[in-house]
């Protein structure tokens, strides 16, 4: 082997070994995919459940404390089931994903892109429990949208660098969300539904698939 | 013509110390078993390199304490970072005087 050849490898032995170090790159677009499904589905259900809800306002003629209560705890219980669903299915593909990989799913990289993500995200999840607690509701479906989207840009230095487009279209839409706010529902359905499905399905096909037919080859 | 090979640190022949340093450019702080881990070692022939780079004064060790189990942490140091950046241009040279 000439020295030229010898220099070259060695190159790209440093820029794998500091790639691996710093990014967790077996991230699924699959779970992008399963977590989007689940988020439009909820949003579909929440619909129906709120026009329902309108339909008896309108047909009683006033507002009912025991309805709206009855619904808020439906909301909450739905949301909840959306987002164990969706994070046990990423959760799930990531992890298959490590496996064919031959990468471990705990390891330096993974720990920082969960801290990371979590600091923006948890801070927004008590943000939005303090506006439940206010009676706030305009603004939690844009409060949801935007620090999720900061959580994905903060996170996006960790792990492949398309999350942090995805963040950055999430702040937008939850930006825009807070001037039409009666449009909340299709804002959060756009954003956690459409938007983790198109990028979920761009992602796969660049890495999984694209990875799976030169391996086949 | 300058030597192109002359600027190669014989140092960072071995793919293992070649291995640590461009782990520990990007990582300000490692501790012993990610790096095995990263890198696909056993102890025994990870730490003789880590000694190596360590007498050299490449990388700084520090030894901790989680609980009652000990927890080593390496970073790199000025030098390191230095001597480890003159490799990288001496491999740059190279490939660029042969072409």
């Amino acid at each position: 082997m000439s020295n030229q050849d010898k220099s070259l490898e060695t190159l790209q032995d440093i820029r794998r070994m500091m790639e691996r170090s710093s990014r967790f790159i077996s991230l699924s677009g699959l779970s992008g995919v399963s977590a989007g499904v689940f988020a439009l589905i909820g949003a579909y259900v929440a619909h129906m459940w709120l026009g329902g809800y309108y339909q008896d306002y309108n047909n009683r003629g006033g507002y009912a404390g025991e309805d709206f209560h009855s619904l808020m705890l439906k909301l909450l219980l739905l949301a909840t089931g959306v987002l164990a669903c969706a994070l046990s299915l990423a959760f799930y593909f990531t992890w298959k994903k490590t496996k064919n990989n031959n990468l471990p799913m705990w390891d330096l990289t993974s720990k920082k892109l969960l801290i990371n993500l979590l600091i923006p995200l948890v801070t927004g999840g008590l943000f939005v429990l303090g506006l439940l607690y206010q009676n706030e509701w305009f603004l939690l479906a844009p409060a949801c949208l935007v620090f999720y989207g900061l959580a994905l840009v903060n996170a996006s230095k960790y792990t492949l660098n398309d999350i942090r487009y995805i963040g950055f279209f999430e702040i937008a839409l939850g930006l825009i969300n807070i001037f039409y706010p009666d449009y909340s529902l299709f804002f959060w359905a756009a954003g956690f539904g459409v938007l983790h499905i198109v990028y979920g399905l761009i992602m796969w096909w660049k890495y999984d698939m694209k990875t799976k037919t030169s391996r086949d080859k | 013509m300058k030597n192109p090979i002359g600027n190669l640190n014989k140092i960072f022949d071995s793919r293992i110390r070649l291995g640590v340093m461009s782990i520990l450019l990007v990582n300000a702080e490692i501790d012993f078993n990610s790096l095995k881990q990263l890198l696909q070692l056993t102890d025994g022939n990870l730490a003789s390199h880590l000694t190596n780079l360590e007498e050299n004064g490449f990388i700084k060790v520090h030894k901790g304490f989680i609980g009652r189990k000990t927890n080593t942490t390496y970073s790199i140091t000025k030098a390191g970072e230095k001597a480890f950046k003159e490799h990288l241009d001496g491999l740059e040279n190279m490939i660029k005087g042969m072409k």
